[in-house]
């Protein structure tokens, strides 16, 4: 595992939706290193032999009766959108000049 | 039941002698509510425990209350207490942030399915309580609207994620609070407020409407000012939903029933393990001097004291900061500017977001996002998560060995006394390293409790005890935590709530 460099946090920022200014980058970048040495302790278990844990308490097929609820009228829905339109949600440009 | 007399000041009775008062006529919960909305009026401006103060609604529930007792309906235990819900809970028609610009003016169009039984309990809902943004973080400092301030000092942290329901208990403003703990988000506040917190079993408590944090370590519970108290409200909480999967079938444990046999304050035939990795060095002197101090009351009533260790806590907190980032990173790409919440518009939908995004999150969540996305990244995924979830089964491994030794666990809640606002905010390790003691419950699932231990006398700052039981066995938190509640209120000679400076008198 290898400390994270500003290149790093910059590309992740745009894989995450967060627009960074320089000094975002300036500043998150020193303190995500840090946080990144500090977990890399883990390595040491990385190659135990024991199973993963992704859920505390195992449940499987958890299932409800096949009935209809009552849900959000449409109109409760598009309430708090910033923008809808025709009883959707209405947003900027989805794809690019050249798609 | 009831042969107290009515305090002239009502705001500093329980939740149980208020429901107590209520039942017998003695007082209306029109009084009650108004006693504690004009506590909030009074102290909240040093205090900011609220991010919204539901007055006209609270009335509306109180009168509701005072009208059907006057006919003679049946009410719940707790109807007409009012209490303080966590901003990270889902109310229909009140402002909902979870403590983040993104979703300032938000007013929900449902209700989660805690804020629907807390209605259904008939309990008058005074406000939501302030917290770190989306519940990240150890001392409200990151709440996108400003600190809540300790009532035992306002120049010091009051705990967080779940800093405004921990001083809201403190400060008198409410005798009862919701919270949620993903790391410790109940328990540490509660021990620097000197009020008590309790993170149910994973799966024990309906997360239906509350904003996640990290779905395989959230869990919200009660907060209160005594033990039982505490059990009232968990046993309004509690319970199977369907409408979350992870929701446990069996019943609520029976938290009421075990908070009063604790009361008797003995502990004859508990096994009580003090875990040996969650102490010494690191803690400061105070802490350790009034744990010792709790451990030796407990022993004086009966109770057997044995030391077990559980060598993987070593990695739990790194653990935790990969698991909890990187499921954060995953339960936030819902905050896009597209359904609700903060829009910045820009010329195509993937610059709204990144502008959305970056205007409303503040620096700790847009840190633990960008941690989570390089955590769960092609080629680190195995090294990151897959190991964080080896030591989650390591760390219950050893809680496993550990309860076969011990009816309960036992450490210091939080290493320290609440410290300075500002003394940590520019150093994410330093603040980290709060929930040590607290983090290994969330990553096994297990129940956790913490109550007042005392006063350090370095600095005569909260001490919090944490009680940690297996899973499904929250009544021994509540069985145990009552009588070392019970005799350390003994030695005092009353609660320590009752010795929080007086905020009115103080202005």
């Amino acid at each position: 595992m290898s400390s994270l460099e500003r290149a790093d946090v910059a590309r992740l920022a745009a894989l995450a939706r967060i627009d960074m200014t320089d000094a975002d980058l300036d500043r998150l970048s020193g303190q995500l290193s840090a946080i990144v040495d500090a977990v890399a302790t883990l390595e040491e278990v990385a190659d135990a032999d024991v199973p993963a844990t992704s859920h505390p308490i195992p449940m499987a097929n958890v299932e409800r009766d096949d009935v209809v609820m009552p849900s959000l009228t449409p109109e409760e829905a598009l309430a708090a959108a910033p923008q809808a339109e025709g009883g959707r949600y209405r947003v900027p440009q989805i794809l690019g000049e050249d798609a | 039941m009831s042969d107290m007399t009515v305090p002239a000041d009502l705001v500093r009775m329980t939740a149980a002698q208020m429901a107590d008062a209520l039942a017998a006529g003695e007082i209306t919960s029109t009084a009650l509510t108004q006693a504690h909305l004009d506590r909030i009026a009074a102290v909240d401006g040093d205090i900011h425990a609220f991010l919204y103060v539901n007055t006209e609604r609270a009335l509306e529930t109180a009168s509701a209350v005072d009208a059907d007792r006057a006919a003679g309906v049946s009410l719940p235990r707790l109807a007409g207490v009012p209490i303080g819900i966590k901003d990270v809970l889902v109310t229909k028609g009140l402002p909902t942030t979870a403590g983040s610009r993104i979703l300032e003016g938000w007013i929900p169009p449902y209700d989660s399915t805690v804020a629907a039984k807390v209605r259904e309990a008939r309990m008058p809902i005074l406000g939501k309580t302030n917290m770190d943004e989306f519940a990240m973080g150890s001392s409200t400092e990151h709440s996108a609207f400003g600190p809540t301030h300790n009532p035992w000092d306002l120049d010091r942290i009051p705990g967080g994620s779940g800093g405004g329901s921990a001083a809201a208990l403190a400060a008198f403003e409410s005798p009862l609070t919701i919270g949620s703990d993903t790391g410790g988000s109940i328990r540490q506040p509660a021990a620097v407020t000197a009020t008590v917190g309790v993170k149910p079993t994973y799966g024990g408590v309906s997360r239906y409407g509350a904003i996640a944090l990290a779905s395989s370590l959230d869990q919200l519970g009660p907060c209160g000012r005594t033990v039982l108290d505490t059990a009232l409200l968990h046993e309004v909480m509690g319970g199977h939903d369907p409408k979350d999967a992870t929701s446990l079938r069996e019943p609520v444990p029976g938290a009421v029933a075990a908070a009063l046999e604790g009361a008797s304050g003995d502990l004859t035939g508990i096994r009580i393990g003090v875990i040996k990795e969650l102490g010494g060095e690191g803690y400061q002197d105070g802490v350790r001097q009034r744990f010792e101090e709790a451990l030796d009351a407990a022993r004086g009533a009966g109770a057997e004291i044995v030391e077990v260790s559980c060598p993987s806590f070593v990695y739990a907190l790194a653990a935790y900061y990969l698991i909890l980032p990187a499921e954060a990173s995953s339960n936030l790409a819902k905050f896009d500017g597209v359904r609700f919440g903060l829009r910045v518009e820009r010329d195509t939908i993937e610059r709204t977001m990144a502008a959305t995004r970056a205007q409303g999150f503040g620096d700790e969540v847009k840190r633990r996002v960008i941690l989570g996305t390089y955590a769960l990244s092609a080629g680190y995924y195995d090294a990151y998560y897959g190991s964080a979830q080896k030591v989650r089964t390591l760390i219950q491994r050893d809680f496993d060995a550990a309860f076969a030794q011990a009816h309960v666990l036992v450490s210091p809640t939080a290493p320290t006394t609440p410290f300075k606002l500002g003394e940590r905010i520019d150093d994410p390790l330093a603040m980290y390293l709060n929930d040590v003691a607290t983090i290994p419950a969330n990553l096994a699932g297990i129940p956790g409790m913490s109550i007042p231990a005392g006063l350090a006398p370095e600095d005569g700052l909260p001490v919090g005890f944490q009680l940690l039981a297996p899973a499904h066995e929250d009544a021994r938190l509540y069985r145990v935590g009552g009588a070392i509640e019970a005799l350390l209120t003994d030695a005092w000679g009353g609660p320590l709530s009752a010795l929080a400076p007086d905020l009115e008198v103080a202005k």
